[in-house]
């Protein structure tokens, strides 16, 4: 087996010369008697991409990043600091600059070694090599191919391969010293068609922490092909989506981003210690209906959204938010959860060394109930049946969010009959769990695409949801 | 960490177009035909308050490096964050280990050599903020104490932060091509939440600009914050209808974008725009004048020379509502059989043509109807123009404000909301590179109840 610190001392504190000794003397001159926790954050992260396009494989890029972000925290203070040079006095440098937030005090002195019990979700392997360049190439053609054999109206095929490896030591003066070598692909087809002078496009692609092989593996590459013509295709034939509140039919798995705007981000700790969220001082009380339960779960095996240890270095949990409709608890950081009374959930994340951690979601869904998907049409007289979505985004404060779908059918009579054009659907978080009536049995999670984005950093995150009945969402059609 | 200052300016600029001049030459010794590169550097401190206490206080520093081999007409990149010389020949060795896997593009290459910019001017982007750690906290401070006071419903606060940046930024190619110069931006921002019963509302104001002279004051910023959570309290919902929608000037700023996105280059080569084929077509109404300043003294997207290295020109994109120019870079100019425009990199500071209007007038044209001021969601297709996005406002009626709407959606296309642009403001009251002022569109539809 191979140990994750012994690959992060390899790559990151080797070639810098930085020994244990060094490490001690740095995380004491980072703290003081007046500061109340500090850590050390060292990352070393490769990208390679590969982007094909016209049938061309057209363009790649290969690209390092390294460097160490170093946080004295006194009170509800944070100094931060960083340096993208790993050199002792570089980061001493960082280190007075980060500390300077509590004033006075000798240098603390810390001892680290405290490893957190590890997880295995995924190997420490780097995706980079786990394929030949070659090969990476050769799968992109056949992508390209699938998608321009699915259909002749396939005008434009844009395909493109992105494995990661990044590698993180986490040094808190908690004790903490833990590691985590993280791989992440994904690979994304996206397709214009047209027909009779309309173009409309399609999109459609999958990831996970696994190596390259992940796509290779019962066709997924060459399915996500024949997804995204299938999408554009669909739009093609798409009339105008109606405006106005109605009962929405949300479909199993990437629908899911419902979930993450509309309750998500106001669980986040952050939010709710500082009495900004809608959801603010709620605990215990009913905020969606009976039968709805949902987790954020960072311990999935594989998954984009996955994590083994968060960024403070506490291992990842499965966190219960609402059960049974009666909320449950937030994702905390260390911060928040010291400064609320409550412990880490694992939530502690940050896009780099470069940024300060925050609470941050992991894979976050609602789990399944009893209905069939299709008696949940059925029972819808008139309404949207979405299927697909864009991205989303919310006002955690008022709690309004919207998400944006991308595939989309009328419901008449509780049957599936035209496709519509893609539509915002707009709602309010603390509300509209409330409405949902009925819950399918298909629980489904994303196929690893998502990002989430907030407050300028940008994070891999999973969503997932079963079939549900919504009754009650705001569709903005231009169709009165 | 030291405070910011011009001293070493010039010598870190040296220090980097050193290592364009070194990395250059060692992509030739790898056996490129050509070669492009940039690399950046830069300082910068942010504080953060909240509730009159310091937050967050960032020392952040940034070094970046990229780099583009062709062989021919294969090319490969790759970038490091390590400027040290073993890792600068590293990233040449990867960008060449890339290009072996491409393939031939005949649009892979440099622009011609003639279109090099070779004169430098000074657009005075650099004005260093010699300003300390104490002195920082207290201007964001005073910023979310005018805010706290302004209004009694002020009941609580996401806090203040400023921002002071200088970057060095410096591009090279095997034309021979060398450019760099420092810049600076500094900003102050505000968010505040308001209560009305057991609903709350937040909004935030910022003031951002290449000189701290050129700031809004601390004060004006926090008070404006306030007036704008403060007038959304109350917000109801709309039946479904439709209606005039007026986007207030700092939203307005997301149509010009999608405007110079549907332009742009890469969307129309990719057949992935509604504005296809639609250069010398009369799109918005005759009225309306849209150009691009790149030379702007102080602009905050001002920039001599673009992605290519090609130098930047004034120009217009919409004359009398006619598309006189796409947005092209060598690239996607190659594709569409157009030389560049210059663009590689995007647009630099944009405005519309302001007529005599002010905001009232605008009111008053509209009679009844919507006015936009925040916007939520992606919901703009590229490819068919269609649009469909969250929005919160404020429902007129006779030209006066009735009362702030929220949890509604706005949905038309893009191609006839550009045609159906009744007038533009002169109301251009915020910070920011796109200058415009309030759009009155004539007919969008509103769902909501």
């Amino acid at each position: 087996m191979i140990d994750p610190i012994a690959i992060a001392r390899d790559s990151i504190l080797a070639p810098a010369g930085l020994d244990e000794s060094a490490l001690d003397r740095l995380l004491g001159h980072l703290t003081s008697a007046a500061v109340d926790a500090a850590d050390i954050y060292f990352q070393y992260s490769r990208l390679q991409s590969w982007v094909l396009e016209d049938g061309i494989l057209k363009d790649g890029n290969f690209s390092i990043e390294q460097g160490a972000g170093l946080r004295a925290v006194s009170g509800e203070k944070t100094g931060f600091a960083y340096s993208d040079e790993l050199q002792l006095p570089a980061l001493i440098e960082a280190a007075t600059a980060a500390r300077a937030i509590a004033r006075g005090g000798q240098d603390g002195r810390v001892r680290i070694g405290q490893r957190p019990v590890a997880q295995r979700l995924y190997e420490p392997l780097n995706p980079i090599d786990s394929l030949p360049d070659a090969d990476k190439v050769a799968l992109l053609q056949r992508v390209d191919a699938e998608a321009r054999r699915a259909d002749p109206r396939v005008r434009e095929v844009i395909a493109s391969l992105v494995a990661v490896q990044d590698t993180v030591l986490v040094l808190a003066d908690d004790g903490t010293l833990a590691a985590d070598v993280r791989p992440l692909v994904r690979l994304n087809v996206s397709v214009i068609a047209e027909q009779d002078g309309r173009r409309e496009q399609g999109s459609s692609g999958g990831g996970a922490r696994a190596d390259l092989g992940y796509f290779l593996v019962e066709d997924r590459a060459l399915a996500f092909a024949r997804e995204a013509v299938r999408l554009a295709l669909v739009n093609l034939d798409a009339v105008d989506a109606p405006a106005g509140t109605m009962t929405v039919v949300l479909g199993a798995g990437w629908p899911g981003v419902l979930l993450h705007e509309a309750v998500g981000h106001g669980l986040e700790g952050d939010f709710n210690r500082k009495g900004s969220s809608a959801f603010a001082g709620r605990l215990g009380q009913r905020v969606a209906a009976k039968g709805v339960t949902v987790v954020d779960d960072g311990t999935l095996p594989g998954r984009r959204g996955s994590l083994n240890l968060d960024d403070e270095g506490t291992p990842t949990q499965n966190t219960v938010l609402i059960e049974d409709g009666i909320l449950r608890g937030y994702m905390q950081d260390k911060l928040n959860a010291r400064l609320t009374g409550t412990t880490p959930t694992g939530n502690g994340r940050r896009e780099s060394y470069a940024h300060l951690p925050m609470p941050r979601m992991t894979n976050t869904y609602m789990l399944a109930g009893e209905r069939d998907p299709e008696e949940i049409i059925a029972s819808v007289d008139k309404g949207l049946y979405a299927v697909n979505f864009g991205g989303g985004q919310v006002d955690i404060t008022s709690g309004k969010f919207v998400f944006s779908a991308s595939e989309a059918y009328l419901i008449e009579k509780g049957r599936i009959t035209r496709p519509v054009k893609g539509a915002t659907l707009i709602g309010n978080g603390p509300d509209v769990l409330t409405r949902v009536s009925l819950i399918g049995n298909d629980l489904k999670l994303d196929e690893g695409v998502g990002t989430c984005g907030k407050e300028g950093q940008s994070v891999p995150v999973g969503v997932g949801q079963p079939t549900l009945r919504i009754d009650g969402l705001t569709v903005g059609g231009t169709s009165a | 960490m030291p405070i910011l200052t011009t001293e070493d300016t010039a010598e870190r600029l040296a220090r980097l177009q050193q290592i364009i001049e070194d990395l250059l030459k060692e992509a030739k010794r790898q056996g490129a035909s050509a070669a492009e590169a940039s690399v950046g550097g830069s300082a910068g401190l942010e504080v953060a308050v909240r509730l009159g206490e310091v937050e967050t206080v960032e020392h952040t520093r940034d070094n970046g490096l990229g780099v583009t081999l062709y062989f021919g007409h294969r090319k490969g990149s790759a970038s490091t964050s390590d400027l040290s010389p073993a890792a600068v020949r590293d990233a040449v060795s990867a960008a060449r280990a890339i290009a072996q896997h491409t393939q031939d593009d005949p649009c892979a290459h440099l622009a011609p050599p003639e279109l090099m910019a070779t004169e430098i001017p000074d657009l005075d982007l650099c004005h260093p903020w010699a300003i300390e750690v104490e002195q920082a906290i207290e201007l964001a401070i005073a910023c979310e104490d005018a805010a706290r006071a302004h209004d009694p419903r002020i009941v609580n606060s996401e806090g203040a932060s400023l921002s002071t940046h200088l970057g060095i930024h410096v591009a090279g190619n095997s034309h021979g091509f060398l450019g760099g110069y420092p810049t600076t931006r500094h900003s102050l921002n505000c968010a505040v939440i308001g209560q009305d019963g057991e609903l709350m509302q937040r909004d935030y104001w910022w003031t951002t600009a290449r000189a701290a002279a050129d700031l809004d004051s601390a004060r004006s910023v926090g008070e404006r914050a306030a007036e704008r959570t403060v007038a959304r309290l109350g917000a109801r919902r709309l039946g479904t209808r439709e209606a005039p929608v007026l986007f207030r000037a700092e939203v307005a700023t997301g149509l010009l974008r999608s405007l110079v996105s549907a332009i742009n280059g890469a969307s129309l080569y990719r057949c992935s725009s509604f504005l296809l084929d639609h250069l010398g077509q009369r799109i918005f109404p005759e009225f309306v004048r849209i150009h691009e300043q790149p030379h702007l003294l102080r602009g905050l997207s001002s920039a001599p020379y673009d992605g290519d290295g090609v130098a930047t020109r004034a120009k217009d994109l919409v004359r009398d509502g006619v598309l006189q120019t796409y947005v092209l870079d060598t690239y996607s100019g190659c594709r569409l059989g157009m030389p560049t425009t210059g663009n590689a990199g995007g647009v630099r500071n944009l405005t519309i043509e302001m007529g005599e209007i002010d905001r009232a007038a605008l009111l008053r044209e509209m009679g009844t109807g919507l006015m936009v001021t925040e916007l939520m969601g992606h919901g703009v297709n590229p490819v068919t123009g269609d649009y469909s996005r969250g929005a919160s406002g404020f429902w007129v009626e006779n030209g006066e404000i009735q009362y702030p709407v929220e949890e509604i959606t706005i949905a038309g296309n893009l191609k006839q909301m550009f045609a159906g642009l009744v007038a533009v403001g002169n109301d251009c009251d915020f910070p920011g590179s796109t200058r415009t002022g309030s759009w009155l569109i004539d007919r969008m539809t509103i769902a909501g109840e």
